[in-house]
């Protein structure tokens, strides 16, 4: 143990940048679910990237003659069955998975955006800063998000674009609080003090010195705040008031499933399955990437 | 500890000022105002009755004469009229918290008895199979939507086995008394009781191995091991005890994601709670309800995380409040 982490070192300080991400990569791979994870991940993103490519029909082209008012099962023509009006399934999955990724990475950018710029300056200048940020991300805590989030899709109508801007400016409490502790700690180490008897400016002591030290707590936070997001965008489809029509969206395919459960399987287990497998891909990259970039879980 | 419940209970107070601000500020931009409940799109076009009407409900005041008026009203317990149903919305949220507080509670209660064992078996078994498994369907366990659990379920128990009811909270087919109608309740409240659980109990047994595991790798577990106890009680009585500590906090913590599976799961089981009466505000541009239903989820939210605290003290002889 002892010999590898000195060996560990000696190849840090050789090259610096290359050995520490094979460490993490090591440690990574090492996980299985993750790297099953990695893989279910990266097949998304490019089905996402390439969806106008795959899509075998217009998601939302009716097709009411091939439907007549109910949903068809899978057949050879359209692999995962229509819904009631005759749309292609899998081609509305397809979309409805970009859409879910869009929604929750872009939510997620915001809130690292909010969250790390209030954990910095919380950190950094501690004092009366520090008390009033806090106080206020103590108030973000106990704010009814989901239901704040119902009223600004549902009464104000803002899209797609406001709503990806409410759920960021509610859920970035949490990396605050961890960019926070992590800068309180940093902030007295001795190359930070180095940087500032060399007459470094505070905001690159800030963004230069102390900011890519947080990185590892800020991408394990961030790849677990995806799926919050996603599950908090498809529930509001849900219910039929996240993302406006005409766009399909996996939350609100489940949502018209409601009332075709009975006999329309495909329906509410195709959306189904689409979620769970986007979040759990993210909740087994986050465990992985957490176990790989914390040190003291190491062993 | 009296002066601490009264502190925190005060420092409660700018967070609800705060959260009723934005509420009263978001149905402020939102189209529409409380003069459409009284005017009759056929007959009462008139500009000049309208602006009657206005006046006469003081819309036509600024904005800060309104809210403080608003906030004077809400502190008197007059809460307004729903637009909807036309009754008083104290009434209303008088009818329906009673049974959110029901289903939630009783869903943290089933989340703590099935989170506690697993997270004490996987803390025994650790870095066995039966560890790995368990951790890997708790990560599923989170990952799975709430609504989707919520159709499964449904299908399985009321299409396909059609054992439980698949919505309402009582059969109003029959009016039972006594012991049949709470049997007729508790029917109805298993399936979203279930389905609001399982979050949690994934989390909180994740939390239970931790805590125990920290508890086990203390010198007071050696010593009693040391002194000749059987491991039956140093498991039950030391480490057991003393690891339910910190899951007092996580009821505490769990109150948000309690609120806001009450929004979905009451939605899909037509529980008669005020989560589904939010949702349905929503959709009917409800306003006086919506506020009521905003500041309800606050105060619920503020009253949990104090009274984990108090738990807090209550169980840990270490911890005293000032």
């Amino acid at each position: 143990m002892s010999n590898a982490l000195s060996n560990t070192q000696i190849i840090t300080l050789q090259k610096p940048a290359e050995s520490q991400t094979r460490v993490i990569w090591r440690q990574f791979r090492r996980h299985r679910l993750a790297l099953i994870g990695g893989i279910i991940m990266l097949l998304l993103v490019l089905i996402s990237i390439f969806a106008d490519q795959i899509t075998p029909y217009d998601p939302n082209a009716i097709n009411s003659d091939y439907a007549r008012g109910k949903p068809v099962a899978p057949s050879a023509e359209y692999a995962l069955g229509t819904d009631n009006y005759g749309r292609d399934y899998l081609s509305r999955t397809i979309v409805g998975v970009r859409i879910s990724l869009v929604v929750g990475i872009t939510a997620v950018a915001f809130q690292l955006t909010i969250g790390v710029t209030v954990g910095a300056l919380a950190g950094y200048f501690g004092g009366w800063l520090d008390n009033l940020l806090m106080r206020v991300t103590d108030i973000f805590f106990s704010v009814p998000a989901f239901l704040l989030l119902l009223i600004v899709t549902g009464i104000l109508g803002g899209g797609l674009v406001a709503l990806i801007f409410a759920i960021g400016a509610l859920n970035w409490m949490t990396v605050a609080r961890i960019v926070r502790a992590e800068f309180l700690s940093l902030k007295e180490r001795e190359f930070v003090l180095a940087g500032r008897s060399i007459g470094v400016p505070t905001w690159r002591l800030i963004i230069v010195y102390l900011l890519p030290n947080t990185a590892g707590s800020i991408i394990v936070a961030a790849t677990l705040a995806v799926p919050n997001a996603i599950l908090t965008e498809s529930a509001l489809s849900f219910l039929g008031l996240g993302v406006p029509p005409p766009h399909a969206t996996l939350g609100k395919m489940l949502g018209e499933a409601q009332q075709w459960v009975r006999m329309s399987w495909w329906m509410w287990i195709v959306p189904g399955v689409a979620i769970s497998l986007i979040v759990l891909a993210f909740n087994f990259v986050g465990d992985g990437l957490r176990d790989a970039l914390d040190p003291q879980l190491r062993d | 500890m009296s002066r601490f419940i009264v502190r925190r209970l005060l420092q409660a107070i700018p967070l609800l000022i705060v959260i009723s601000l934005l509420t009263f500020l978001i149905v402020e931009i939102a189209p529409g105002d409380a003069s459409q409940m009284y005017i009759n799109p056929e007959s009462g076009t008139d500009p000049a009755y309208i602006a009657q009407v206005r006046r006469s409900l003081g819309l036509d005041e600024p904005v800060y004469v309104r809210y403080v008026n608003w906030l004077g009203k809400t502190l008197s317990g007059d809460l307004g009229f729903s637009f909807r149903t036309r009754r008083p919305v104290a009434l209303e949220v008088g009818d329906r918290l009673p049974n959110t507080l029901l289903l939630g509670s009783a869903s943290l209660l089933l989340s703590f008895v099935i989170a506690i064992p697993i997270g004490v078996v996987s803390a025994l078994k650790r870095y066995t199979f039966i560890d790995y498994f368990l951790s890997t369907v708790a990560l599923a366990g989170v990952s799975i939507p709430i609504f989707w659990v919520a159709l499964l379920l449904v299908q399985v128990f009321a299409i396909q086995l059609d054992v439980l009811p698949a919505s309402g909270m009582r059969n109003v087919r029959e009016s039972y008394t006594g012991f049949p109608a709470v049997f007729d309740v508790l029917q109805h409240m298993l399936l979203p009781m279930i389905t609001l659980s399982l979050a949690q109990i994934a989390g909180w047994s994740r939390y239970q191995r931790s805590a125990l595991l920290n508890v086990l790798g203390q010198d007071f577990i050696r010593t009693a091991r040391g002194k000749g106890l059987t491991e039956r009680r140093v498991l039950g009585v030391h480490a057991l005890r003393n690891s339910l500590i910190p899951m007092v906090t996580l009821v505490g913590i769990s109150v948000p994601t309690v609120v806001t599976g009450a929004f979905i799961t009451e939605s899909i089981f037509s529980w008669p709670g005020i989560g589904r009466m939010g949702v349905d505000a929503v959709v009917g541009r409800d306003y006086p309800v919506i506020m009521a239903v905003t500041m309800m989820s606050a105060l619920l939210i503020v009253i949990g995380s104090l009274l984990a605290d108090l738990a807090y003290a209550w169980v840990d002889p270490r911890i005293r409040y000032e």
